[in-house]
């Protein structure tokens, strides 16, 4: 039997790491949402972002938070590229073409990283503690991972409800017509939605960097992950991704600690299948 | 102050409208008439730039409109009410007013035009804060009009405003719109319902098949001749 105090560290581990899942998960779901397209490459944007703030931090010397704001940026400017070279030529066509053009950028990006930095895991070391709290042993960096993660959920929420063109962006993604007629440019509102989904992707990686260490498949590492979530929560139902991210990461954490890491992931995929029965929709299902 | 000069258009293989040749002028309030699939909402999407015209020419205020897109349309002063509303289910009513506003022009404008739209249709301040899509089919009709009001048009487009409404909620609806003409607006209406919209408008054409058929003044139009033309097809 394992002592619930393990159980209660897991549990807030799952939690913890629930927050940089989440932003994914939002930042996938925002552009999907917008532009009805999924990006089948965004954590493979996240893996170039992390490299840079690898580069910036561990070669140039640079202090992790400007790296970070670096790679924000970075990861706008992908968004941007994205939208204006892969997405606009394709906005027409039948989705599985849509599909193979966003999944071949994911084979460029791999095989572009693996010929730029070989497939050697590169790691940014922090000395960070490991903080003690009542019994249970919590790494700080995932801490302020989660913190940060939720504080960008929050600004991009209060983005989204407040100001003029984040309106527009929701409004795109419940009509995308109608939003024409009201004189909104819908080439605009795609690149405020992509830079806006890949600057997450940037903050994402620079927060995914000081957890884990970074290959070229990093992104096949965390891609099914992200998706999933996407999926269970209903593509496109924000808060439904921030509630799937959750769970998902629940299962892993607390499944990890009773039977193995393995078993976390392999737990967690099965109730990916079945949820896909009973609930085909997602977990929130929309209502009206 | 709008003009269609033998405009053709379609969706891929197929023509929805013949060398369509109409005008409006400016103050006036205009409708087509005619049966289902006669190309009616065809009309209205070539106006507003969601369907480009395969051969013809609009002119807007002198302007061709020939080639522009529906967001440049709306700022040259022309607001679609769409078939079905499509108004924003799931933002708010106060939301979807804002968003009418959308283009420069008219958010300089924002707190005047919201004050009129919300003195046309005072519902709308009632229900503000409620998701556009819990209200009732009528208040919806209501507040695609008035978003579209919100972008400060010269000329209104309604297409099928009526549709889906229960009788005694048109009848409210051709008195609302009445109101809208009386505020000095140009309108184009295309409508099912012959009788009602006879009575708003100084003319009408009746299309058919996607070719004009039939021009005149509505007081001079008998609805009779109307009818009988569009649905017998005598």
């Amino acid at each position: 039997m394992i002592e619930p105090i393990f159980l209660l560290e897991a549990a807030v581990n799952g939690i913890l790491l629930s927050g940089v899942l989440a932003l994914l998960a939002l930042g996938l779901n925002l552009i999907f949402g917008v532009v009805d397209i999924v990006w089948i490459a965004y954590v493979d944007l996240v893996m170039v972002c992390m490299y840079l703030v690898y580069f910036l931090v561990m070669v140039y010397g640079w202090p992790l938070w400007l790296a970070g704001l670096g790679s924000l940026a970075l990861g706008a400017l992908l968004g941007l590229g994205v939208h204006l070279l892969i997405i606009t030529p394709i906005l027409g066509s039948a989705p599985v073409n849509q599909l193979l053009a966003t999944g071949g950028l994911l084979f460029f990006l791999q095989s572009f990283a693996t010929f730029l930095w070989t497939t050697d895991h590169k790691t940014v070391r922090l000395a960070l503690p490991i903080l003690e709290v009542g019994g249970m042993f919590l790494s700080f960096v995932r801490l302020i991972a989660f913190v940060i993660s939720l504080l960008a959920m929050l600004g991009l929420w209060v983005f989204l409800r407040r100001t003029y063109i984040g309106t527009a962006i929701r409004a795109v993604s419940q009509d995308r017509e109608a939003m024409a007629l009201m004189g909104a440019n819908p080439q605009y509102v795609y690149l405020v939605t992509s830079a806006i989904g890949g600057a997450m992707a940037g903050l994402a990686g620079a927060l995914l960097v000081i957890q884990y260490s970074v290959h070229p498949f990093f992104g096949a590492a965390f891609g099914p992950l992200t998706f999933m979530i996407c999926v269970l929560g209903g593509l496109g139902n924000m808060v439904g991704a921030f509630v799937a991210a959750v769970v998902m990461s629940e299962i892993i954490s607390i499944g990890g600690v009773v039977i193995s890491t393995e078993m976390g992931y392999v737990i967690a995929f099965v109730v990916f299948i079945v949820m896909m029965f009973v609930r085909p929709g997602g977990l929130l299902v929309r209502r009206g | 102050m709008l003009e269609l000069r033998g405009v053709t258009a379609g969706y891929g293989h197929f023509t929805a409208l013949w060398d369509v040749t109409l005008r409006v002028e400016a103050g006036e309030a205009v409708a087509v008439v005619g049966p289902n699939g006669s190309g009616k909402t065809t009309l209205m999407r070539v106006i507003s730039g969601l369907v480009a015209a395969r051969a013809g020419d609009l002119v807007f205020e002198g302007d061709s409109l020939g080639g522009r897109k529906a967001h440049e349309v709306v700022r040259r002063g022309i607001a679609h009410v769409p078939e079905g509303r499509r108004v924003f289910p799931r933002l708010t009513v106060a939301d979807n007013l804002r968003m009418g506003a959308f283009q420069p022009r008219a958010r300089a404008a924002f707190a005047e035009s919201l004050a009129r739209v919300y003195d046309l249709f005072p519902v709308l301040r009632e229900r503000e804060r409620q998701p556009a899509g819990s209200l009732s089919g009528g208040e919806q009709q209501m507040l695609a009009l008035g978003r579209a009001l919100m972008s400060r048009p010269k000329l209104i487009l309604l297409d099928e405003p009526s549709m889906g409404l229960a009788p005694v909620m048109v009848l409210r609806l051709f008195d609302l719109l009445r109101r809208v003409r009386a505020e000095g607006y140009t309108i184009l209406v295309v409508e099912q319902n012959v009788r009602q919209v006879l009575r708003l408008v100084d003319r009408a054409y009746l299309l058919e098949v996607g070719r004009i058929r039939m021009e005149g003044r509505a007081a001079e139009l008998s609805e009779q001749a109307f009818v009988r033309k569009a649905y017998v097809g005598l």
